[in-house]
């Protein structure tokens, strides 16, 4: 029996039994196919951002969020009305969606029964509502709450459509935050005699709250960039005043965006490219609170 | 009792670890009631006994995790089950504050009785178990919240109106702990060392004042210092407390309790584990002349 070292790769007389080959071609190809991949993403968003940064600059100004909108000069339009009325129609979004998404994830996680076809059941159909288009959604509001129940095109209507919407990610994305809690916390207290209720509310939830706020906050950052429901809707484009209550008109910025790219002076891309810049930012502020809060609750056990 | 030196000796004969007895245990019938053997001097008695079992057998769905087990735990003695893995033990422990609800599949059949009272009657409640049998788990587990607010858990879900501050130090106190922690009760109980973080646990255990403290290996996840103060607490704890303790730790038993049982597990054809209940004796009895060969081997190292 031969020493295996000598038939493994046999290195050249006069170099170091260890030494392996300088360059192994397949691995370098493979780090470049990896490095590529990821440069499509990343030039791509570099280009898109350039692109709206050069059409918006000469309208990043004051006149932006202090001026309504106006179709016959573009030179004093601006976007108050859609960026109040987002925010109207988010903050009731949150408030309607995210008690009920989180309990209904408490639900799941805590009370239901596994092993019953039922609770399986809406498990699957949750999973399954979270891939429907969002147009969909659009039209359900549309039809059942707009007109049957009488809500009219309003902010009430919107928020609670837009919570339908993200309902599912938002029960999805707290399931998780609830499962990734240990066990051995819930046993701990259960068996100091506390109630499942005690345990939930007061070691799980706690725990929990780091990783549903920012599941819940990504949510809300894919309901402010929606179009298609609201659109649906009667989010008018044309609106010269703030929302002031749950039944007013609104419009919101990505509906504001799509009215000014579809006029045709170039004054008016101008404006767009600006208002999806502020779109860009809120949505970065959004994520960026998220990634703060997880940092700044994260535990560890 | 409560001289760690005096614990490195239980090995020796019977009669001269006598003095370990628990002084907190009725002093007269020797042998007690249930216990064949009456030459051993002092054994604690089982007068009164706070766990009776009978019969009791746990399935996981159809599995039978372990059948027919019969033993009596008495009053403000430590009890230790000692056994191969897999041979219920553990489970064991868990009928005895209803931890096994917590399992959908698990199904208690037989008798275990609290203070001649059916412990899985229809009308008892598992919350009102717990308060007062509590449990401290194999590893450490304290909530992610500071040290203070570890041991007062308990008292408030309990709906405790007392002054929090005093059964608090008193707790810690009582459990070895207040002096190595007194000046940081407000930091995180998750800053603890293990072997602290084990004793806060205990501490947050008889903080809502217990009859039994039922103990899941609790030394197993620490080392050889920690595991030492963990058994000195629980010598001290047995002048109040009923323990039952599982524990790997054969020499543990052995330092620490005064009744063994020891499980072992039968592997049936289909190389599935079913524990049984093979000796229950005193502890002096189980480890200087037990009556079944299976105890004698695994006690003398010759498996498991």
């Amino acid at each position: 029996m031969t020493a295996p070292v000598k038939e493994v790769g046999a290195p050249a007389p006069g170099r170091p039994m260890l030494a392996g080959p300088r360059w192994r071609p397949g691995e370098s190809l493979f780090r470049w196919l990896l490095l590529a991949c990821l440069s499509v993403g990343i030039v791509f968003l570099i280009a898109l951002l350039a692109y709206v940064v050069g059409e918006a600059w000469p309208r990043l100004d004051s006149r932006l969020w202090n001026n309504f909108p106006s179709i016959r000069r573009p030179e004093n339009a601006g976007a108050q009305s859609a960026i109040f009325g987002t925010i109207w129609v988010i903050s009731f979004t949150a408030l309607f969606c995210l008690p009920t998404g989180i309990m209904a994830a408490i639900y799941l996680e805590e009370y239901a029964d596994q092993e019953r076809w039922y609770n399986r059941l809406i498990e699957l159909n949750i999973q399954n509502l979270a891939a429907v288009p969002s147009i969909i959604y659009g039209i359900l509001g549309l039809g059942l709450l707009a007109r049957q129940l009488a809500l009219g095109t309003t902010v009430l209507t919107a928020a609670l459509t837009l919570s339908l919407l993200v309902l599912p990610v938002v029960i999805i994305a707290s399931r998780e935050a609830i499962r990734a809690v240990p066990q051995s916390i819930r046993h701990a207290s259960l068996a100091l005699g506390a109630t499942q209720w005690q345990t939930v509310w007061r070691q799980v939830l706690p725990a929990a709250v780091p990783g549903m706020a920012t599941g819940s906050i990504l949510a809300l950052s894919r309901a402010i960039g929606e179009a298609a429901p609201v659109i649906m809707l009667g989010a008018v484009t044309f609106v010269m005043f703030n929302p002031e209550g749950l039944d007013s008109s609104y419009t919101v910025l990505p509906v504001q965006i799509y009215n000014w790219i579809s006029q045709s002076r170039t004054e008016f891309h101008h404006l767009a490219a600006a208002a999806i810049l502020l779109l860009l930012v809120i949505l970065l502020v959004m994520n960026a609170a998220a990634i703060w809060l997880r940092n700044r609750y994260a535990r560890r056990w | 009792m409560s001289d760690p030196t005096s614990r490195p000796d239980a090995h020796l004969p019977a009669q001269q670890r006598t003095d370990m007895s628990a002084p907190g245990a009725p002093s007269e019938a020797p042998g007690g009631i249930k216990s064949p053997q009456v030459s051993f001097r002092s054994a604690p008695s089982l007068e009164a006994p706070v766990f009776e079992v009978g019969s009791l057998s746990v399935y996981y769905g159809s599995h039978e995790a372990v059948r027919d087990v019969n033993l009596t735990v008495g009053h403000r003695q430590i009890t230790a089950l000692i056994g191969p893995s897999g041979c219920g033990k553990s489970t064991v422990l868990r009928c005895f504050n209803r931890m096994n609800d917590l399992i959908p599949t698990a199904r208690v059949v037989g008798k275990i009785r609290y203070h001649d009272e059916d412990l899985y009657g229809r009308e008892v409640d598992p919350i009102e178990v717990r308060r007062r049998i509590g449990m401290v788990f194999q590893k450490p587990n304290p909530f992610p919240k500071s040290i203070y607010d570890n041991i007062a858990y308990g008292p408030r879900v309990g709906g405790f109106k007392g002054n929090l501050d005093d059964l608090v130090e008193e707790t810690l106190t009582h459990a070895a702990l207040w002096d190595e922690v007194k000046d940081k009760l407000k930091s995180s109980a998750l800053a603890l060392s293990g072997g602290q973080q084990q004793r806060l646990c205990i501490a947050r255990t008889i903080a809502v004042k217990p009859e039994v403290v039922l103990m899941d290996e609790p030394c197993s996840a620490l080392d050889p210092i920690a595991t030492a103060k963990i058994e000195d607490l629980m010598e001290k704890l047995a002048e109040e407390f009923t323990i039952v303790i599982v524990t790997h730790n054969m020499q543990q038993a052995a330092r620490v309790s005064h009744r063994t049982a020891f499980f072992t597990a039968d592997v049936d054809d289909k190389g599935e584990r079913h524990g049984r209940l093979v000796e229950y004796d005193e502890t002096e009895r189980i480890f200087s002349n037990p009556s079944d060969r299976r105890t004698e081997d695994y006690i003398s190292g010759r498996f498991g």
